[in-house]
């Protein structure tokens, strides 16, 4: 507000060391919080699938050194559990929801610069998909794929473009209006060099934060289509069949079996939410310099 | 070959007719100045001289054909605003180079200076803005040049810059310009002749400007 | 500095040495400073029209805003404000802000655009009867009672500036800064608009009339203080402002004056220097017809000369 006060603040943070500028304290919020997203995945990855074993000698034990987030009735290790299974949901996430960004940033542009006909049908279809309840159409498109992570990566990925396609059509038709735009094509610009070097960096933001929107949503329909029995089959380790699981067993005291792969799940999700909002205050320049 | 307008008339959706009957021409080599009380339609005219707008009524001609929907065009609008007018996200080169890319003698006379090419459009001044935007828009395939009020919000010393270049490559090109200002020096000191907005419209809509009335100019039905 | 001349009132505003800054990034992680405005010294007596003159860049805004105390976070302020001869601290800024010192903008964006403007001006009287106080300063602006019934979007160009100039008037500031009050508006319009600004000042007010349109500034102010790249160059009475420029005393006040049509229209070359990019020396040198070796060593101060004030080393 005052710049006085913007000076003494100032002050008060220098006592903090070293002390980094905030593109470079932002790049490494990035840097971490990639980290973390890809330790998770390289654990996953390169976590055996003989910790996945069942031991029944090992049943319910509760956190411990050996088994830091317990075990489960079965005595698998829940760490080891959640890890794949954050993993899967990792992938399912990732792939949902760039598939959906691309099905989104298409239609969006189409609508918004070949002609009323095609924003019509874009529209249309639009209208079509968010009028239909959201999880009916993805266990419509899960049972008619069969099923398993195929199925349900696209019958994520082919239910959550309407929002961001309408966002993207709106954004478009407004710098459509734009002088710049305007003067683009004035200066002999073909649409498709318009469309790729005007209008494309100032989506960038949109995308980005589309696809963090996104991705806990795909996560979590993908809980709920595998809760549900239209998804993963119960032996994959995924964080929704995990979670369902356990909701059996809270009331008898196995709090870790709920509460360790719900937290690791939270955490993931926030270090992607962290992700894009730090990625767009870099790529944005009415915020980058501040 | 003249840049011709004939009997224009301009509205938009069903609202009340912005122009209507508007009838002008600038030859080559000729400055042609128009005035007119705000809200009168003058922006409107310039955009659809530049073929940013297509008129209702009437058509613009050049050379005594249409002008070209697509590909660069020989009639160039240079705007009020010049932050407007330039990719936010792109670097100043990137904008100078859109349509063409200017000579060291124009960057120079412009007193556009190389330092500037790096910068994001954010970092500079209007002056500075508005003078890459004539830059760009003074490729060598331009021969009428429609210049909306582009030193209005600029210093006397800028504005002054701003026109001697346009007066010398009126003079070296032949191109002619249609300069559309509030400022009547200005205009006295550069034009061949000036227009009134409304001594052209031949039916104009309503005689309403900046007045003492409560409606606006729009407000009007015809 | 210059001591005021006894008879005059005591500035209602003095702004001395007042210097902004703002930290930008470079490429990659390296930051860089941009100052923006460069010991800056201004006074404003009562009942007087300053008129600050200076292109896009050279600060003028910023000043204002420095004065309101809505500068962005990120900016640094050094030098001195003092209004009624206190020290202008923030929170001084926030009390005194739409109460004793009120801002005519320069656009209708400052209006909010869902509520009726009469209410919009009645929010901004500090004492009195606000609805009797409103209808008596639409009638003196030539606003029908029914305008303060209509909405923003309602209004021509003429009405607003005549609503932003009534939300000042009701407030009863006595500091009024009007930042670009006429942009790009009919000459019958601008007239209007400085005509009720020049009043403001003969009720005893103090008005701050920042302008690019060194025309506008003559018509109505007292004195004019001429900005470039963020520094006072000159401070001149009107009457300075006259033939070739030959009574100015700060060689870009006399490239301005006569860059004007009916003036000569004459070209100065080159651009004010970018931000981050200010010369060492003279901040006009670059540009300058006089300049000498010492303008690029060192930077001129402020100084007193035929009655006005100039930051130059050469001007006599």
């Amino acid at each position: 507000m005052s710049s006085v006060d913007a000076v003494a603040v100032s002050h008060s943070r220098t006592g903090r060391l070293p002390r980094l500028n905030r593109r470079q304290r932002t790049l490494l919020v990035i840097v971490l919080s990639a980290a973390l997203l890809l330790s998770v995945v390289a654990g996953g990855l390169l976590l055996g699938n003989e910790m996945l074993t069942t031991n029944l000698d090992q049943r319910n034990l509760s956190p411990s050194l050996e088994h830091p987030f317990g075990t489960d009735w079965l005595g698998r290790d829940m760490l080891a559990r959640t890890l794949k299974g954050l993993t899967l949901s990792l992938v399912v996430g990732v792939l949902a929801s760039t598939v959906s960004v691309l099905i989104a940033l298409t239609l969006g542009m189409a609508a918004a610069t070949f002609g009323r006909a095609v924003d019509g049908a874009v529209t249309w279809l639009v209208d079509l998909f968010l009028s239909v309840p959201h999880l009916v159409v993805l266990i419509l498109i899960a049972f008619t794929l069969g099923g398993g992570t195929k199925g349900v990566i696209l019958a994520v990925a082919l239910t959550h473009w309407p929002s961001l396609t309408r966002v993207i059509r709106a954004e478009v038709l407004q710098l459509r209006t734009a002088e710049f735009v305007q003067v683009s094509r004035r200066l002999g610009r073909t649409r498709w060099w318009i469309a790729t070097r005007h209008l494309l960096p100032h989506l960038v933001p949109q995308i980005l934060v589309g696809l963090v929107l996104l991705f806990p949503h795909a996560i979590l329909h993908e809980a709920a289509i595998t809760f549900l029995g239209f998804g993963l089959s119960p032996q994959q380790p995924a964080v929704g069949v995990i979670l369902s699981e356990s909701m059996r067993h809270l009331s008898t005291g196995y709090w870790w079996l709920a509460l360790f792969p719900g937290l690791a799940l939270l955490v993931m999700v926030r270090a992607f939410d962290i992700l894009g909002d730090n990625l767009r205050s870099l790529v944005d320049p009415r915020i980058a310099h501040e | 070959m003249p840049l011709e307008a004939r009997g224009i008339g301009f509205r938009y959706q069903r609202g009340p007719w912005v122009l209507r009957g508007v009838d002008l021409a600038v030859e080559p080599g000729e400055l042609v100045g128009l005035t007119g009380p705000s809200g009168l339609g003058k922006t409107t005219l310039a955009r659809i001289l530049a073929g940013y707008e297509r008129p209702l009524e009437g058509n613009v001609r050049l050379d005594g054909g249409p002008l070209p929907v697509t590909g660069y065009n020989p009639v160039q609008l240079v705007f009020q605003h010049p932050e407007k007018a330039v990719n936010p996200r792109w670097r100043m080169r990137d904008t100078l180079i859109e349509g063409w890319e200017p000579d060291p003698e124009l960057l120079k006379a412009l007193s556009i200076e190389r330092r500037w090419f790096d910068h994001w459009p954010n970092e500079l001044s209007g002056g500075e803005l508005q003078r890459f935007c004539l830059a760009r828009a003074l490729g060598p395939r331009t021969r009428y040049l429609v210049a909306d009020e582009i030193t209005t919000m600029l210093d006397a010393i800028t504005q002054t810059q701003i026109w001697h270049v346009v007066l010398d490559i009126v003079r070296e090109r032949n191109l002619g310009v249609l300069v559309i200002s509030h400022d009547r020096p200005l205009m006295k000191h550069l034009c061949n002749r000036i227009v009134d907005l409304e001594s052209v419209m031949s039916d104009f809509p309503a005689a309403a400007g900046e007045g003492e009335v409560g409606v606006r100019p729009s407000d009007f039905r015809i | 500095m210059i001591a005021p001349e006894a008879s005059e009132p005591k500035p209602i505003l003095d702004v001395r040495d007042l210097s902004v800054s703002f930290e930008q990034y470079a490429r990659g992680l390296q930051k860089k400073t941009l100052r923006p405005i460069t010991s800056l010294s201004v006074t404003i007596r009562p009942g007087e029209v300053l008129a600050v003159v200076g292109s896009s860049g050279s600060g003028k805004s910023l000043l204002a805003h420095a004065i309101l105390g809505i500068l962005p976070s990120n900016a640094r302020v050094t030098g001195t404000l003092r209004h009624a001869n206190e020290n202008l601290t923030p929170e001084r800024q926030v009390a005194l802000r739409g109460s004793d010192i009120a801002l005519v903008p320069q656009s209708v964006g400052f209006l909010n655009p869902l509520m009726r403007v009469g209410a919009q001006v009645r929010s901004a009287a500090h004492n009195g009867n606000a609805a009797e106080a409103q209808r008596a300063i639409f009638a003196r602006y030539r606003l029908a009672p029914e305008v303060a019934g209509m909405y923003p979007f309602q209004l021509s160009g003429g009405m607003t500036r005549r609503v932003l100039v009534s939300t000042a008037m009701i407030s009863g500031a006595s500091l009024i800064i009007a930042d670009e009050p006429t942009p790009g508006m009919h000459s019958a319009v601008v007239e209007e608009t400085l005509g009720h600004l020049r009043e403001l000042a003969g009720e005893g007010r103090a008005v701050m009339l920042i302008t690019h349109d060194i025309e506008a500034a003559l018509t109505i102010a007292d004195r004019i203080a001429v900005l470039y790249a963020g520094t006072t160059v000159e401070i001149a009475s009107v009457a300075d402002f006259t033939g070739d420029g030959q009574s100015l005393r700060h060689p870009y006040s006399k490239a301005l004056w006569r860059a004007l049509p009916q003036n000569g229209f004459a070209v100065t070359p080159g651009a004010q220097p970018v931000l981050d990019e200010l010369p060492p020396g003279c901040l006009y040198e670059p540009r300058c017809p006089m300049s000498t070796p010492d303008c690029t060593g060192a930077r001129p101060e402020v100084r007193a000369l035929r009655g006005g004030v100039v930051r130059c080393f050469h001007a006599a």
